[in-house]
């Protein structure tokens, strides 16, 4: 068996622990061990990548039980992207998070940064439901404690609600397990899709149920409309470093829809058929038609580029919910360029908000204006997909694999004209964060009361660093735009990968490689 | 038996529903409870309902025997709701005391707030 398969895993499992328990109190140390361990994860995840990429589905059995009985984890070319896609965005955010003294404002901030990034990458790497439920866990409880990191009491009650809604999320989430294993009678993915597709006709009432329940579980992950209104308010109120981590995490629920749907309860299973396109695809065209509005009403930069993140999920759900390879190979294309690009908006955002505070408005010129806006501006045009930045390149697949599905018209004009209003919103901020702030018609005088808590926080003590991760990041984008072709043979290569379920349910329940 | 165990469910679930809606804290930690407990009891029926019969295989006899799996299963959730809602009236409770105020939603005067602020 190939070990690097849980490596992901086993790193983050056994680093975090250690910062913990024997770096408790040196942040000095802790910062560095913690950066190690990301370049570490992103070394792993790399080889695991160009493993999969040669197209064998690796599976790695846990304890040795081979596959309906244990627990599997699963290396395909769709995992292995996505974690390499988590450890490529963990390594700029935290050394932005360590340049801007974010993970000095509270305790553990590494730690649980550490956890995060296993249960992100245990989600990604799992073949077992049950397990997916476990990790979805590990990555939440992670997610609770960043989420309030550095306490206020706004943050907090952002936090009670954060995790309100998640303890909901999860408990719907044994449900829908419950009800899937009393059908089917396994927990194994592989192993269900077998089961699923023999089922009998009279017990698929309840199958029904179990899909659209786990279906509803991706979506609240996923932030589809109508369960997204978590998100504008835990990720505003989140310091914003790992709001711009949490970014991978809506992308975990698009890639179990993906997993999932793809594998076992696709469009030619009876028993589910037509599940995703009749009320997947109009969710997420809603979202993007709310997100975009949202860009545009926000008086805050950071619910703004919470929105954003909702549009990005929006359209990624809607190339999702086409399912047809060529819309797939767009979808995965799609979730790394957003990733990448809310990332960076968000850490933008955090400069932005470390300067002159987060509201909308004209105020006095920040220091270093020239670079953060400049950086607001590359984000603003990956995220609105202007060309030249691969946003564009990510849309133009969106709406090509869209031609020829039965709504094209009604796609093809959410799209634009959601894509015309985040240009018009982010403009909108752009205009009245940067430009106005030094035209002397305002006055350039900040606004003493309630804001000064907020300008006074301290200082941060490394910008140079702050920015050079900034930039890796935008480098990640430009990265990705310059190699569209290789990244997008890739990601054609993932699809068809994902639309052979056959080779993934024989490789897991073959037994021996 | 089955009706018994399903109104139970189903019984915990709506009260548990009810009282999330409730929108401050106590009322929807205890919801959450609830709807945990209901969840514990729906995962154990799963394996299907057998009085009397041990969770292990007889290879020497064909006697009646409960799946194990859920078991096991309920056992793992039971821990981590259990985890989960120490987490939550720990975020709860320092959340209440720093703004000396237990409702779960927020106002518009908590948005206009700058969420950036520290404490």
């Amino acid at each position: 068996m190939n070990h690097w398969i849980v490596a992901p895993i086993v790193l983050p499992a056994i680093l975090a622990p250690f910062i913990i328990m024997v770096l408790r109190y040196h942040l000095d140390l802790q910062r560095i061990f913690s950066v190690a361990g990301v370049v570490a994860l992103l070394g792993i995840a790399l080889t695991i990548t160009a493993q999969a990429a040669g197209g064998d589905i690796q599976v790695y059995e846990l304890g040795n039980w081979p596959a309906p009985f244990g627990i599997v984890m699963v290396l395909d070319r769709l995992s292995a992207m996505m974690v390499l896609l988590t450890a490529l965005i963990a390594l700029p955010i935290v050394l932005y998070a360590i340049a801007s003294g974010w993970d000095d404002r509270g305790k553990h901030f590494h730690a649980l940064f550490h956890f995060q990034l296993m249960g992100v990458c245990g989600a990604f790497l799992t073949g077992d439901a049950f397990n997916l439920f476990v990790f979805f866990e590990v990555l939440l409880i992670a997610s609770y404690g960043l989420m309030t990191h550095g306490g206020g009491s706004v943050r907090l009650k952002a936090g009670v609600q954060y995790v309100v809604y998640n303890l909901i999320g999860s408990t719907l989430f044994l449900f829908a397990l419950g009800v899937l294993y009393g059908v089917t009678g396994t927990l194994n993915m592989a192993d269900m899709a077998v089961r699923v597709a023999e089922l009998p006709a009279e017990d698929t009432a309840l199958l029904r149920v179990g899909a659209v329940l786990l279906l509803l579980v991706f979506c609240i992950k996923a932030a589809v409309l109508p369960l997204h209104f978590w998100l504008p308010a835990s990720y505003a109120n989140a310091p914003l470093p790992v709001a711009a981590l949490f970014a991978i995490m809506t992308k975990v629920g698009a890639y179990s829809i993906v997993r999932m749907y793809t594998l076992g309860f696709g469009p030619e299973v009876e028993a589910t058929q037509g599940l995703v396109g009749t009320w997947l695809q109009p969710a997420a065209l809603l979202t993007l038609a709310v997100g975009a509005i949202g860009i545009l009403g926000a008086q805050h930069i950071a619910r703004m580029v919470a929105f954003c993140a909702i549009t990005s999920m929006g359209t990624l759900l809607i190339a999702i919910s086409l399912f047809t390879e060529t819309a797939t190979a767009a979808a995965l294309y799609y979730i790394f360029h957003s990733t990448l690009a809310t990332a960076l908006l968000f850490l933008v955002a955090d400069l932005v908000m470390e300067r002159q505070g987060g509201a909308i408005e004209p105020k006095a010129p920040m220091p270093q204006s020239g670079l953060v806006s400049a950086l607001f501006f590359v984000g603003a045009i990956a995220l609105a997909g202007m060309p030249p930045l691969s946003g564009f390149i990510g849309k133009l697949l969106v709406l090509d694999a869209a031609r020829d599905a039965p709504d094209a018209g009604t796609i093809w004009a959410v799209i634009l004209i959601g894509s015309f209003i985040t240009i018009v919103g982010l403009a909108r901020a752009g205009t009245m964060i940067f430009w106005k702030s030094h035209d002397a018609q305002y006055n350039p005088v900040p606004k003493v009361e309630g804001e000064e808590a907020l300008v006074a926080g301290p200082p941060e003590p490394n910008p140079g660093l702050a920015f050079t991760a900034v930039f890796g990041a935008v480098l990640g984008l430009v990265m990705l735009t310059l190699f569209a072709g290789p990244a997008l043979n890739y990601a054609g290569k993932t699809a068809e990968q994902l639309f052979t379920p056959e080779d993934y349910i024989s490789a897991v329940l073959g037994g021996e490689e | 038996m089955e009706a018994l165990v399903a109104s139970a469910v189903g019984v915990m679930t709506a009260a548990g529903i009810f009282l999330i809606l409730r929108r401050r804290t106590f009322p929807v930690i205890l919801g959450l409870s609830l709807i945990t407990y209901a969840v514990n009891v729906f995962l154990f029926a799963t394996g299907r309902l057998a009085l009397d019969a041990p969770a292990v295989l007889n290879k020497y006899e064909e006697v009646p025997y409960t799946d194990p799996l859920p078991q096991a299963l309920v056992l793992t959730a039971i821990v981590i709701s259990f985890g989960m809602t120490a987490v939550v009236v720990m975020v709860a409770l320092s959340a209440y005391l720093s703004s000396k105020d237990d409702h779960i939603d927020m106002t518009a005067q908590d948005s206009v707030d700058a969420p950036g602020e520290d404490a």
